[in-house]
């Protein structure tokens, strides 16, 4: 069954607290290769039947008005995944 | 002279509200009827005034708030906001009111990525508004603030113009427990009805069961001219 996937990732200018905390832990761990962590949300919308043009719309509006808040966050994808 | 009678304040019920029966027992403490209400209704019951409780509505999924803002009586919170009710928002219900847009900005994980519990010291910005009127521009007040989601943001410009406006409500004195921007703790729509905060005023009063003060353990009782403050303006309507 087809699947659309929207990304939502918080606002790069903003402090993300759960991304600043996984990279705490990996640089205790001793893990230098990376600068940052950034933590953000995959929805996984299930389609029955084909993705029309009128489906991707509704998913592109609900990934602004209710998966994501644009105040805080941003939409970065949103693809179909068969 | 008859009595007019007390003003009827409603409380929304969510699911995971923690702090609905809190603000029923504070409404009554202040002289007010409380009036308990239902997320999944369209029947405001014709109260006055009304209070989104603390807690966690549907676990905080998705965003502190964000689902609880869809419940089908938000829609009538929503009339109600815009024809003048005074409306509080406490915690969860302050991330409810921002979810729904009754109120700008954002509110994310602390800082720290801890939940916090403290007593917490904070100063009244804006004493003009339904829910801040008997209390003085810059008092310092103490009520309990318990939270895991109170980081307030929002844009620079944005914040330049709450401050312009003088939307900012309260401000956090002496510690900022959860890395919200400009130290800002609450803050008030444009017409003064609608306001949200993270901490609590209903846990703060009744003597013995509140912060502790300088005179008594548990003796503050801070959170109670919230209350005061909007039956007075209900009852000043009335008049």
């Amino acid at each position: 069954m087809p699947t659309i996937v929207v990304d939502v990732m918080p606002k790069a200018e903003l402090l993300d607290p759960q991304g600043k905390a996984v990279s705490g832990a990996l640089s205790r761990l001793g893990v230098s290769d990376f600068t940052s962590v950034r933590i953000g949300k995959r929805f996984e919308l299930t389609v029955e039947g084909e993705v029309g043009e009128d489906v991707l719309a509704k998913a592109r509006e609900i990934a602004d008005d209710i998966l994501s808040n644009s105040v805080i966050e941003d939409v970065v994808g949103i693809e179909v995944v068969e | 002279m008859t009595e007019a009678p007390a003003p009827r304040i409603g409380v929304i019920t969510f699911p995971g509200s923690l702090d609905d029966r809190d603000a029923q027992r504070a409404i009554r403490i202040a002289g007010a009827e409380p009036v308990a209400l239902w997320h999944g209704s369209h029947d405001l019951d014709g109260v006055d005034a009304l209070v989104l409780p603390g807690g966690f509505s549907y676990g905080d999924y998705l965003r502190a708030g964000a689902i609880a803002a869809l419940a089908p009586i938000m829609a009538d919170v929503k009339d109600a906001a815009a024809k003048g009710m005074p409306i509080l928002g406490i915690c969860n219900g302050f991330q409810m009111l921002v979810e729904a847009q009754l109120l700008p900005g954002g509110l994310i994980r602390n800082a720290h990525q801890q939940f916090v519990r403290r007593d917490q010291r904070l100063r009244v910005e804006n004493s003009s508004t339904a829910w801040t009127s008997d209390f003085a521009d810059g008092q310092e007040i103490v009520i309990p603030l318990k939270n895991a989601d109170g980081g307030y943001i929002a844009s620079e410009s944005e914040l330049d113009r709450l401050e312009g406006e003088g939307l900012v409500a309260f401000r956090y004195v002496g510690v900022n427990p959860n890395g919200s921007l400009r130290d800002i703790a609450g803050l008030a729509n444009e017409r003064g009805n609608v306001v949200g905060l993270m901490p609590h005023p209903e846990h703060a009063v009744e003597p013995g069961f509140g912060p502790g003060t300088a005179v008594a353990m548990r003796s503050g009782v801070d959170g109670l001219p919230f209350f005061t403050s909007a039956i007075a303006a209900l009852v000043g309507a009335a008049a």
